[in-house]
């Protein structure tokens, strides 16, 4: 295992410091906040000569995507960075750069959604680009966020996958935290990221690496109608799958090379739980501290975090959740006139086949940047342990911390 | 078209594994251009201006227009300075 050095760094830190590890070709980058910092340091890393990064100061998000997408046809690693409205003016190019399985890596600093305007954390933004054909990493820590942004590269680029990765962290809760995070040397990131791979297709000269290469020519991103669209579907929805399986591959190697390792689902003192609660994000680490409290009261309180929200990881949050009775599912986000948010939806939809599935409620937290206080957290295990013994969810959806019923 | 491949057989990424030669698009129009040759001074205004580039120029200099690839727009008759090509139904 690499030596490693501890360096105090908050989320946007980590994030441009993996970066400039990674020493990718281009970035493409427009700030917005809570994301800013990222792009801040990473141009000072240019201006010091310190990697050999290509940095395009675009004039919005939408020619950042678009710039990152060129850049990666053209074989280079891009990386770009964003936030909330910044994301929403990507969206067109969220989907072409995955449809044309281009492995971009993206940092987002979870940010509400205007309007009305709002700086603060929630995961409005990144619900929003559930459907892009992204795989999206929603982290806890800068630690998670230093690590993840350094593995993205691998399961992006990752034969099987050639899809773009999303880094999600909560703005300012992680963004602009600054928190102990342990770096690996930069030739150790160098060695673990190595060179980008490129998969072969067949172009109309003949095979080729996926990439814009004028020795080679392909044609990226042809008029795609009824006759071959849906099948061009069906290889996105492919790649994600097998994303399930690289993704494991990856950070696994990661482990061997950092000693540290992530599931996608992570289960803690779920064994002998009668409660749970599961979500994603820096909010865990405050769930994590209220069991311990509930478990000295006497509660048997679990948890799972959700590292992984795309693709889903079905399987393995199934195995996390265990035999728990009752299990509350916590997001900062609203699917408005939905039946239920997100996470929830898929939460249960992917148990609607199974005969044991615990109850399952829906508690909507911290929107706009609301702090999520022990005592909500609290206030959900209660309302856990309320449904538990009536033997049914009284309240399938509920808004904890917002004034009034 | 030759037998349709299924999604397993296609290249990732969406990638044409046929030439734009292949696909012929002169199927999308509902009009076609014909040509006076007695009429056409040869300025070659047609082949320059075609959004399909499948107006050719023959060695002797007059337009010959290749309807597989034509989609029927009508600005070579429009821009014809001799009104030598009129719009036809294919
Ligand atoms: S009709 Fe349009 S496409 Fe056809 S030959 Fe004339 S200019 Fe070209
Ligand atoms: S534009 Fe008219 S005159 Fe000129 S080459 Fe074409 S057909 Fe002939």
């Amino acid at each position: 295992m690499a030596k490693q050095e501890l360096l105090g760094l908050n989320g946007n830190e980590a994030s441009a410091y993996a970066t400039k590890q990674v020493n990718p070709d281009v970035v493409a980058a427009y700030p917005i906040t809570p994301q800013t910092i990222i792009v801040e340091r990473f141009s000072e890393y240019v201006a010091d000569g310190l990697v050999d990064t290509e940095f395009v100061a675009v004039e919005s998000e939408h020619s950042a995507m678009s710039c990152s997408v060129g850049a990666s046809a053209a074989g280079a690693r891009a990386f770009t960075a964003t936030a909330a409205n910044g994301l929403a003016l990507m969206w067109e190019i969220l989907y072409i750069a995955s449809s044309l399985r281009l492995p971009i890596v993206m940092a987002v600093a979870n940010r509400a959604l205007s309007g009305p305007i709002n700086i603060h954390n929630d995961h409005s933004d990144a619900m929003g680009a559930r459907d892009s054909g992204w795989i999206q990493i929603f982290c806890e820590n800068a630690q998670e966020v230093y690590d993840a942004s350094i593995t993205a590269w691998r399961i992006a680029e990752h034969p099987r996958v050639q899809l773009p990765v999303m880094v999600c962290m909560d703005g300012f809760t992680i963004s602009h935290t600054m928190e102990n995070v342990m770096t690996l040397p930069d030739d150790a990131v160098k060695k673990f990221v190595g060179e980008r791979e490129f998969i072969r297709v067949e172009g109309h000269m003949g095979e080729a690496e996926l990439r814009l290469d004028p020795e080679a020519p392909l044609t990226m991103g042809p008029l795609d109608l009824q006759d071959f669209y849906f099948e061009h579907k069906i290889h996105q929805v492919d790649a994600m799958d097998d994303a399930l399986e690289a993704i494991k591959d990856v950070d696994e190697e990661w482990a061997k090379v950092s000693g540290r390792g992530y599931g996608y689902a992570e289960p803690y003192l779920m064994g002998d739980a009668e409660v749970a609660v599961i979500g994603m994000g820096s909010a865990m680490g405050t769930v994590r501290h209220v069991v311990d409290e509930l478990r000295q009261e006497g509660v048997n309180a679990g948890m799972v975090k959700l590292r992984l929200f795309r693709p889903f990881p079905a399987a393995e949050l199934k195995k996390a959740v265990g035999r728990v009775p009752m299990l509350g599912v916590m997001e900062k986000c609203i699917s408005f006139g939905a039946p239920a948010s997100p996470l929830m939806e898929e939460i249960m939809t992917a148990y609607y086949h199974d005969k044991e599935k615990p109850m399952m409620a829906n508690y909507v937290v911290g929107l706009g940047g609301r702090d999520v206080s022990p005592a909500m957290i609290r206030e959900i295990y209660g309302s856990l342990l309320k449904n538990r013994k009536a033997g049914k969810v009284s309240k399938p959806m509920s808004y904890i911390g917002v004034r009034g019923d | 078209m030759s037998k349709a491949r299924t999604w397993k057989e296609l290249p990732k990424g969406a990638v044409s594994y046929r030439s734009s030669r292949d696909y012929k698009t002169g199927d999308w129009g509902v009009d076609a251009p014909r040509i006076d040759q007695a009429k056409c001074v040869k300025c070659n205004l047609c082949h320059m201006l075609c959004p399909e580039g499948c107006i050719a120029v023959r060695e002797d200099g007059s337009p010959e227009p290749d309807l597989d690839y034509c989609k029927g727009c009508g600005i070579c008759a429009k821009e014809c300075p001799v009104k030598a090509i009129e719009m036809v139904r294919k």
